[in-house]
């Protein structure tokens, strides 16, 4: 899905700006400025492609190359809740791809998308490492095993309210 | 006196509830004034116990669990320790037989200590692996992990020490060690346990490699999905660095080592050492033609040691007690211990650590109790989305990396997830495919194109599309992908979908097992 390019505020630059001038002399540097700054911002935005290549004395193209290799990086604002739901071979034993089917129904939203109300991005993950507690989520980061669709329901109802 | 009360900080723990529970015990602790210590532990690793409640007594510690917040009062209310007549009790922690049995030589503290004192560390034989590297030479410390015949437990099981050894020997400024943990095959969990719980060891375990190769820096790449387990790291670093375990003049030896905790971004193959590597350049994960090996021309172009976690955390106790004493467990060409990861659809799922040597049958029905749905098993994948489906006629094989080898399989990294009959073997086939189509890093072609074509050719063999002559094109294709494949994501994805094809082809729509290509 095309994005329109949103306009950086002054404050996430300076966010930005601080990145990179604390990080930039690190060894291997790309990967903890990415990191910083999808922590800082929630993803990252196109326009500071050309600012992070500027600093690592890196081709706009290296950058861009990194950021859409890696599964983790975003390049577009998520939900407010990011939801995770393992795919892998030992959820998949435990019943994985009918949670992921009910997922989907209940939040009328489908793999990789966010739904409509900007809520919930729902997302796969390949191993969450809870591989004798299947099948498994992570919500925020935070983990949740032995899923039901009915726990998955209630999960998703304290979710929406909180944010 | 104060009472012990003890409750994981694992994240099997915490994902079904353990933070809520310990709350609980807080509260009681305070309304009813008992002078309690809550412990924040690692996990024993039986996770279908979890959360698992341990609270001290004379005798040694008790177990109750899985305990939910609201058995919290009960538990009290019949005299913690005492409260032998509840539903959820189960004894001595130590006298679980799933414990029992085990031979815990990495994983001895794990469950028992918490993972950030320095102070329980100490008290079971921390850092005693170090203070003897301390007092040998580089070359001693090598020999002794070579006499231990340890290999590498990510999968790949090469001899550790032949790695630090042309480590040592190539002349360089500087040199690297390098933990792999990026533990991203389902069934697995050892790594994410002995980061989050014992991080010490696997602290000890780098400082030593450090010492022995000539490496003053360390990274530890650890996967984004494991939060805890790099905040976990990250503070164990300072408390060592506080400590005089890590930094410069490691407790007055003029020897120096840092490390520092690197966070991966959501790619499977960076798993493998050279795509790893790339990354911790700040480059795409792109795997690397070897030669050069990573211990010539490794990182940043210089000697580099890439092991993984549970390699490197096993070289503590290898120097505390000796080349010997590692090496009387196991069989044959493997030595020692594995930490098995029983996963999947199973009974009692967790880590089970055992000498080389026993069986899948033992392992799953013995220590796993069996399938979670209670119907019969029907494959079990040992080693990751690259490890074969073992049908039950190769249950009572030794798990020994020779013999696995022997059947065209592999131990990997020793997770052993269980699928029972429900299972539909050609869709697990199909998803190897689409695994390695959605993970290959691009660079060849065998991975990049045959894996896409692999979910096709599997697609129109189910529909039953011409079946007898896409059989025979699948089988080709997984030829050129085994012997064509830069890694091991190309290189060993026909596993899973040979296995499932050769043992299963009823899954497949055929009547008989296709003939051997």
């Amino acid at each position: 899905m095309a994005v329109d390019a949103i306009p950086l505020t002054e404050q996430s630059r300076l966010a930005v700006h601080q990145v990179l001038h604390r990080r930039k002399d690190e060894a291997g540097a790309l990967l903890p400025i990415l990191h910083d700054i999808q922590d800082e911002l929630g993803f990252i935005p196109g326009d500071v492609v050309s600012d992070i290549a500027a600093a690592l004395n890196l081709s706009r193209a290296e950058v861009h190359g990194v950021i859409t290799y890696y599964h983790h990086f975003r390049t577009t604002p998520p939900g407010r809740n990011v939801v995770q739901i393992c795919r892998a071979e030992a959820c998949q034993a435990m019943g994985a791809d009918a949670l992921f089917a009910h997922a989907e129904e209940h939040l009328a939203c489908k793999a990789h998308h966010t739904t409509e109300d900007g809520s919930v991005t729902l997302e796969a993950a390949y191993c969450l490492g809870l591989c004798a507690s299947s099948p498994s989520i992570s919500i925020n980061g935070e983990v949740h095993a032995r899923m039901t669709p009915i726990k998955f329901d209630r999960l998703m109802a304290e979710a929406r309210e909180q944010a | 006196m104060s009472i012990s009360i003890y409750v994981p900080r694992d994240s099997a723990a915490l994902a079904v509830g353990a933070d809520r529970v310990a709350k609980a015990v807080a509260a009681q602790a305070q309304n009813r004034h008992i002078d309690v210590r809550l412990v924040r532990n690692s996990s024993r690793g039986m996770f279908w116990l979890e959360p698992l409640l341990e609270i001290s007594t004379p005798e040694g510690r008790v177990a109750f669990g899985p305990v939910e917040p609201e058995d919290i009062v009960d538990i009290f209310d019949q005299g913690l320790g005492q409260a032998t007549q509840h539903p959820l009790y189960l004894g001595l922690t130590a006298e679980i037989p799933f414990l029992k049995k085990q031979e815990r030589l990495t994983f001895a503290r794990m469950g028992i200590t918490d993972p950030l004192s320095l102070t329980d560390y100490e008290d079971h034989e921390g850092f005693e692996g170090l203070q003897r590297a301390l007092a040998m030479s580089g070359q001693d410390i090598i020999q002794q992990v070579l006499d231990s015949g340890l290999r590498g437990r990510g999968g790949a099981a090469f001899p550790a020490g032949i790695k630090w050894k042309t480590v040592a020997a190539t002349p360089a400024k500087q040199r690297y060690i390098v933990c792999n943990a990026d533990e991203g095959d389902s069934g697995t969990f050892s790594d994410r346990m002995t980061m989050e719980g014992d991080p010490f060891m696997l602290i000890e375990g780098m400082t030593i490699a450090g010492i022995a190769t000539g490496a003053t820096v360390g990274y530890i790449y650890v996967r984004s999905e494991y939060p805890h387990a790099i905040a976990v790291l990250n503070e164990a670093i300072q408390i060592a660095e506080a400590a005089g375990y890590l930094g410069s003049n490691i407790l007055n030896s003029g020897k120096s080592f840092s490390l520092i905790v690197r966070k991966a971004a959501g790619s499977y193959v960076c798993g493998e050492e050279t795509a790893l590597l790339e990354s911790l350049e700040g480059k795409r994960g792109i795997v690397r033609a070897k030669p050069p090996l990573p211990a010539i021309e490794g990182l940043f172009g210089l000697p580099t040691v890439v092991n993984n976690v549970i390699t490197l955390a096993s070289v503590p106790i290898i120097l505390a007690r000796g080349a010997v004493f590692y090496k009387n467990f196991g069989v044959g060409r493997s030595t020692g211990t594995l930490p098995f990861q029983l996963a999947g659809n199973i009974k009692f799922g967790g880590l089970v650590e055992k000498a080389f040597g026993l069986t899948l049958r033992e392992l799953v029905f013995d220590f796993g109790g069996g399938s979670a749905s209670g119907r019969p098993i029907k494959a079990i994948q040992s080693g990751g989305p690259l490890g074969t489906y073992i049908p039950e006629s190769q249950w009572d094989l030794p798990l020994d990396y020779e013999t696995y080898i022997g059947i065209g399989g592999t131990l990997g990294h020793g997770g052993m997830v269980v699928h029972d009959d429900t299972a539909d073997m050609s869709k697990l086939a199909r998803y190897a495919m689409e695994f390695c189509a959605l993970e290959s890093c691009g660079k060849c072609t065998p991975c990049r194109i045959g894996s896409t074509r692999g979910t096709e050719v599997i697609d129109k063999i189910t529909s039953g599309k011409d079946r007898e002559h896409q059989v025979v094109l699948l089988k080709d294709l997984c030829n050129t992908m085994t012997y064509g494949s830069l890694c091991a994501m190309g290189g060993m994805t026909p596993n899973p979908v040979l296995s499932a094809l050769n043992h299963f082809p009823e899954d497949f729509g055929l009547t008989n097992a296709p003939a051997a290509a």
